[in-house]
């Protein structure tokens, strides 16, 4: 037991020994690599790390971290992690959940978490379906979509979780995809290191309900063409060469060639900037429609601000220090007694 | 020249106005000046929902009943001896509560021809006018002119200076009952020290008030209420919420771990909330969640993570914390879930008294999922069962559910207080001997089936937990029949044991020989030993018992039900705990059900038990 307690810890001291269940092929593999790779890099001490989960396909997720961890019930992760991390403002709590359980039956709890501003990290799996239920659409399914509970095609709008986030003045927020190891890693890295509440979207294929809905995005060929990777200070570019840029006119973004224009005319990424900010998180478009918008990876936004827990421990603090150590028969007698001889 | 005092052994005062009067605030503050007197003491407020509900109307009106005696008593009292009525409605609404002779003090300022009409009288019909109050010995007073009178050189608002009518009232019942009015003096220095106009405003009613009984009501009697032979003690006078307040901040520090309390304001919990919250300084966190599912959710959080994890609400809260309420089930850990029970279903009477949740706490969950419950059953009771919930909680791991009710929240009695010193330290089940573990099996239990509490930042001892079935001992995720149906009957054995853990239930009044027993448990403590006490000054045999402790049962409870042939049952519900000792105890009981928002009277009672007895 003395080695585990020295020797620095690796990948393999985060997995279980539960057997993972996803469905073979599915893009949460990848997410569960990731984390178990970067949080030994973190010097966190493992005991001070906690995933709470709520339900759905991701939701399994704290059961093959070797943390601590709860498997909680249907939306409300985020309400268990603010009791826990407002309480023990000294671990490192991680929030793992879906398109489903944080937008749909958990939505009221996201928005207040981010505005709160609590220090956790969220990892939305958005997958765009309903995987655990067996393939109804979710709150982010593009409309028209045909499943199960919708025969003749949803007509629901969805939901664009980066807009929400934003609305709900949440101090960070980025995005990206399973099929990118390494920009997931640095994504994780990224969330962590924020101090306040981080919303870390990610683009998950569920190959057996919506296989291959961020296709184009992900896949090799398309990538480049379709999304649009972010770098604080550095200009919007995009394409197979990096051929194509984006240019603010006014308030609407443009797609312009890179040869036209000097990289300084392009929009430089401010990731501090909520006017900018809220832009890229409507470049929404449909991949295959003419014309779109790349998709966004990267932190689109990422301020610091107070968190929760740190003004609610201040002024127990200064309470403390104020009124002094409660003292319970001071409480209890209040001001006002009276004898009975 | 002063009228001499006439000592009353009792009197039942009623204040009654429009929502807007501020009657609850003039009948708190006599209260607490009374308790000073050494009398023993009960009231019933008893409001609208809304907050301002239409002015003058008999929907509108709030009142405050007070009864403070020189003898000990159980309950606010049924008819009044006093009605301070600030309008026609608040007259009409209350006529038919107070006793013939009566006082009624009356603003006349309040019966002009619209507070009539929205009174409902007839045409030309004035109480003030007419004989129909002369059974009653009616104080007219024109306390709106009054005041304005007493505060025309202050240089606040006519509206402003009508607020501080309540005031001058409460001087004149000051001086009725031959009181100083220091109490309320400082009381208003605190509220209103900021607003040097508003406090000197009301400092200035209250003492008109008083002088206005010197000199013009000089013919009007004065009566004083001797000291309650209370056992010796130091006493305060208490709230219901805020012993409950007091009791959980206790607990937290008896077992030496932090009190959170995850809540969503909802009526009538929302004082404990508050209470709370001015709290900090001994570790106390309070998170107004965004609904109730999130206030439970987090006070789960926290528990996991080692605190003390509480949330309060009432009837419609509880039902939106169900799921949660299992998945901490499910869990084994600690939370006490405290329902401030209304008049229900769904809003119901948010601001009148039921007892009609008792299945909900029984029942109210999805799959196998019983709870402990614990009821209170007076304000000041609320503060021992507060610890008593925590206790179960932390050393049985688990959440329970703790029932009090409007009436008792909102009501106040003389408190003899414990020496905090004295409660004994509650035991937790957090791990001490890490170093010694070589594998953390979560769902390790002890020879009372309670496992251990392992948290974050606990080395080597990380491990998973969640809703979903466990198996036995190591907890992981296990689908296996045998494990689930050895589990769910573990997690009921677990709670049938906590009757080894709480004291037998001991009489009240009477014993087994008696005919007749009164089976309680909340609220109807006090209109029980009331009724009780009477018929036994009777010679009837009638003996009284009242459960803390509903789920596990303590286990003398059948015993004692099946020495009595008559077990009677009054409850503020259709027969809820009726239907449970049937259930449980195969045991037939008589039930004496009210719903009308209003506690059982103790002659209502006194009548019903007398039927019963041969
Ligand atoms: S249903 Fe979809 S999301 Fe769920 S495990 Fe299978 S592939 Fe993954």
């Amino acid at each position: 037991m003395s080695d585990t307690t020295t020797a620095p810890l690796t990948a393999k001291d985060f997995a279980t020994d539960q057997e993972v269940r996803w469905c073979p092929g599915c893009g949460d593999y990848s997410i569960l690599k990731q984390v178990q790779t970067v949080l030994p890099t973190l010097d966190i001490p493992k005991e001070n790390i906690v995933i709470i989960s709520g339900i759905g396909c991701s939701s399994r997720f704290p059961y093959y971290m070797n943390t601590y961890g709860m498997h909680s019930i249907h939306g409300r992760a985020p309400a268990v992690a603010s009791g826990l991390k407002m309480t023990r403002p000294e671990l490192s709590v991680w929030i793992v959940t879906g398109d489903g359980d944080a937008l749909s039956i958990g939505g009221n709890h996201i928005i207040h978490l981010l505005r709160r501003n609590i220090d956790v990290q969220v990892l939305l799996f958005n997958n765009q379906i309903y995987g655990l239920t067996k393939g109804q659409y979710s709150p982010t399914s593009e409309t028209n979509k045909v499943t199960k509970s919708t025969p003749f095609g949803s007509i629901d709008n969805p939901f664009n979780p980066a807009a929400l986030a934003l609305g709900a003045d949440t101090t960070f927020f980025a995005r990206s995809m399973d099929r990118d190891p390494k920009h997931l890693q640095a994504m994780l890295r990224r969330s962590e290191g924020h101090k306040g509440s981080a919303l870390l979207e990610v683009y998950q294929n569920c190959n057996i309900f919506n296989d291959g809905a961020f296709g184009m995005m992900t896949d090799k060929k398309t990538k480049a063409g379709v999304t649009l990777m972010l770098e604080h200070g550095k200009p919007l570019v995009f394409g197979a060469e990096l051929e194509k840029g984006i240019r603010l006119d006014g308030l609407n973004p443009q797609i312009v060639n890179r040869a036209d224009y000097s990289d300084e005319d392009l929009w430089i990424h401010d990731e501090q900037d909520l006017a900018k900010a809220q832009l890229l998180a409507r470049f929404f478009d449909d991949p295959r429609e003419e014309g779109a918008l790349p998709r966004p990876f990267g932190v689109l936004y990422a301020i610091e601000k107070p968190t929760y827990e740190k003004q609610l421990n201040d002024q127990i603090e200064l309470a403390k220090e104020q009124k002094g150590l409660g003292d319970l028969n001071e409480l209890i007698a209040g001001t006002e007694t009276w004898e009975v001889k | 020249m002063a009228q001499p005092i006439e000592i009353v052994e009792e009197v039942i005062i009623k204040f009654a106005g429009d929502s807007g009067d501020g009657i609850q605030l003039a009948g708190s503050q006599f209260t607490n000046n009374t308790a000073l007197t050494g009398s023993d003491l009960s009231t019933f407020p008893d409001f609208p929902a809304e907050i301002r509900a239409p002015l003058g109307t008999l929907a509108g009106v709030s009142g405050f009943q007070l009864r403070f005696s020189s003898n000990e008593i159980y309950t606010p009292g049924d008819a009044c001896d006093v009605l301070v009525a600030m309008n026609a409605a608040a007259l009409k609404s209350n006529l038919n509560h107070i006793k013939k002779s009566g006082i009624i003090i009356l603003n006349t300022d309040g019966f002009d021809a619209k507070n009539l009409r929205l009174a409902n009288y007839q045409d030309d019909e004035n109480p003030l006018d007419n004989d129909s109050l002369a059974a009653y010995n009616v104080h007219k007073i024109d306390v709106t002119k009054l005041t304005r009178e007493a505060l025309k050189e202050s240089s606040l608002g006519v509206k402003e200076k009508d607020r501080a009518k309540n005031m001058f009232v409460l001087g004149y019942l000051y001086w009725m009952y031959d009181r100083k009015m220091d109490t309320t003096q400082r009381f208003l220095t605190s509220k209103f020290g900021k607003k040097p106009e508003v406090l000197e405003a009301n400092m200035q009613a209250l003492q008109a008030g008083f002088n206005f009984g010197i000199t013009v009501e000089a013919s009007a009697s004065r009566y004083r209420v001797q000291k309650a032979q209370l056992p010796k003690g130091t006493y305060r006078n208490i709230q219901g919420n805020t012993a409950l307040s007091y009791g959980l901040i206790t607990a937290a520090q008896k077992a030496n771990i932090d009190l959170f309390l995850g809540s969503y304001p909802i009526t009538p919990a929302s004082d404990i909330l508050h209470e709370l919250s001015k709290h900090k300084n001994f570790g106390v966190t309070t998170f107004q969640a965004e609904d109730e599912i999130a206030a439970v959710s987090s006070a789960i959080g926290a528990s996991y993570g080692g605190k003390l994890g509480i949330t309060t609400t009432s009837g419609p809260g509880m039902a939106l914390k169900a799921e949660a309420m299992g998945l901490a089930a499910m869990l084994e850990i600690p939370l006490v879930v405290i329902d401030i029970q209304r008049g229900g279903p769904s809003t119901g009477l948010p601001t009148k008294t039921e007892q009609s949740d008792l299945l909900q706490a029984f029942y109210g969950r999805n799959g196998e999922c019983p709870l402990p419950i614990v009821a209170t059953s007076s304000p000041s009771d609320c503060f021992e069962t507060a610890i008593e919930a925590c206790r179960i909680a932390l050393r049985h791991m688990t959440p329970v559910i703790l029932l009090s009710d409007g009436y008792i929240a909102n009501g106040a009695e003389p408190w003899k207080f414990p020496n905090a010193d004295s409660i004994p330290a509650l035991e937790t089940k957090l791990v001490n001997n890490i170093e010694n573990i070589e594998e953390y099996l979560p769902y390790l239990r002890d020879k009372n089936l309670v496992r251990s509490w392992a948290i974050p930042g606990m080395k080597n001892l990380e491990h998973r937990v969640g809703g979903l079935e466990k198996e036995d001992i190591s907890g992981n995720v296990s689908y296996d029949p045998n494990n689930h149906e050895h589990m769910v009957k573990t997690r009921q054995a677990k709670i049938d044991k906590i009757a080894n853990f709480i004291p037998k239930v001991e009489f009240i009044h009477g014993d087994a020989s008696d005919d007749v027993l009164v089976l309680g448990w909340g609220s109807t403590y006090g209109v029980s030993y009331s009724a009780v006490e009477k018929l036994r000054a009777e010679n009837k045999k009638v003996a009284q018992i009242h459960l803390r402790h509903i789920q596990p049962f303590a286990s003398n409870v059948e015993e004692i039900l099946n020495s009595f042939e008559t077990v009677i049952l009054p409850e503020l519900n259709n027969g809820q705990l009726s239907k449970i000792i049937q259930g449980t105890f195969n045991k037939e009981v008589i039930p004496y059900n009210k719903i009308k928002g209003v506690p059982i009277t103790s002659n209502e009672l006194f009548e019903f038990i007398s039927t019963k007895c041969t």
